[in-house]
């Protein structure tokens, strides 16, 4: 869907994205573009380096929750701050999926993880990080939405939220924030069906989707 | 009106068998099948002919292995 957005750009060529670690790695085999790795949550700093030596390119980050909003959080949000031109794509599916499911600061209340197994408990572990509202408040960002992939209809509407942020991103705008809540049915050991399923009741009221800045 | 009919085109041998095309198709046109791909995976497969080319099976595939063809009569 991303490279999707990025053909109807037709930006396919002069477009670099930035991969961190998690399972974002994986992102070089699906993605047939330009492609540079990142240290853990380091993503937005290679990317402003990137944009800021070659500003005419489209940069985006693609990053997970783990790496995001844990381990990468001070990068994000003074990227965020100072209004880089660059596109993050954060796919929000509530816990480090890569190294086996630990509990990471998106996981909901009383969530099960292999590191909370008896469930997320808010007073010894914290409320779950609502990412995109944070990163909205900052006067940089110029776009901050939070979208889903598990039916048809909010695939075609995510594709249009990301076209939308690599537009802005031309524009010099600002930086261009795209959530992407989904599963990770391999972690919450579910089927892919069931995953869906928990995540529209669950992930979807704590994470409402839509434009949260724009 | 022209009628629409669909086809739907698979990479069985890179479809994993999660079932969410499945579930999303309003025609119940596909089903997992018996057989299974090289990896081991029982793959989703077309038993009716009543497709719409609605597309929903390629836009929630993860793996983006399908791909849907329409005719018109």
């Amino acid at each position: 869907m991303l490279m999707e957005a990025l053909e109807d750009l037709n930006l396919g060529d002069e477009t670099i994205g930035v991969a961190p670690v998690g399972c974002s790695v994986f992102a070089y085999h699906y993605m047939d573009i330009d492609m540079q790795q990142a240290a853990h949550g380091r993503a937005p700093a290679v990317a402003t380096g990137i944009k800021r030596v070659m500003p005419d390119k489209t940069v985006f980050t693609y990053q997970g929750d783990g790496d995001l909003a844990a381990i990468g959080t001070a990068e994000t949000i003074h990227a965020c701050n100072r209004g880089e031109n660059i596109t993050f794509i954060f796919i929000n599916n509530g816990i480090y999926g890569m190294t086996g499911g630990q509990m990471a600061p998106t996981t909901l209340e009383n969530m099960k993880s292999s590191t909370s197994p008896y469930g997320r408990d808010l007073k010894s572990m914290g409320h779950p990080l609502k990412m995109t509202e944070l990163v909205a408040n900052l006067n940089g960002v110029a776009y901050a939405t939070r979208q889903a992939v598990h039916t048809p209809a909010l695939v075609r509407k995510c594709k249009k939220a990301i076209v939308k942020a690599f537009k802005l991103q031309k524009e010099n705008k600002g930086t261009t924030f795209v959530e992407i809540v989904t599963n990770c049915n391999s972690g919450w050991k579910m089927r892919p069906v069931q995953a869906n399923e928990w995540l529209q009741k669950n992930m979807i009221p704590y994470y409402p989707l839509g434009d949260i800045k724009k | 009106m022209a009628k629409v009919r669909g086809a739907v085109e698979i990479d069985i041998e890179k479809c994993k068998g999660c079932e969410i095309c499945i579930n999303v198709c309003p025609t119940k046109t596909l089903k997992m099948s018996e057989a299974v791909n090289s990896k081991g995976y029982s793959f989703a497969e077309m038993i009716n002919d009543n497709c719409t080319g609605c597309t929903n099976c390629a836009l929630v595939c993860p793996e983006t292995i399908i791909t849907v063809y329409r005719k018109k009569f």
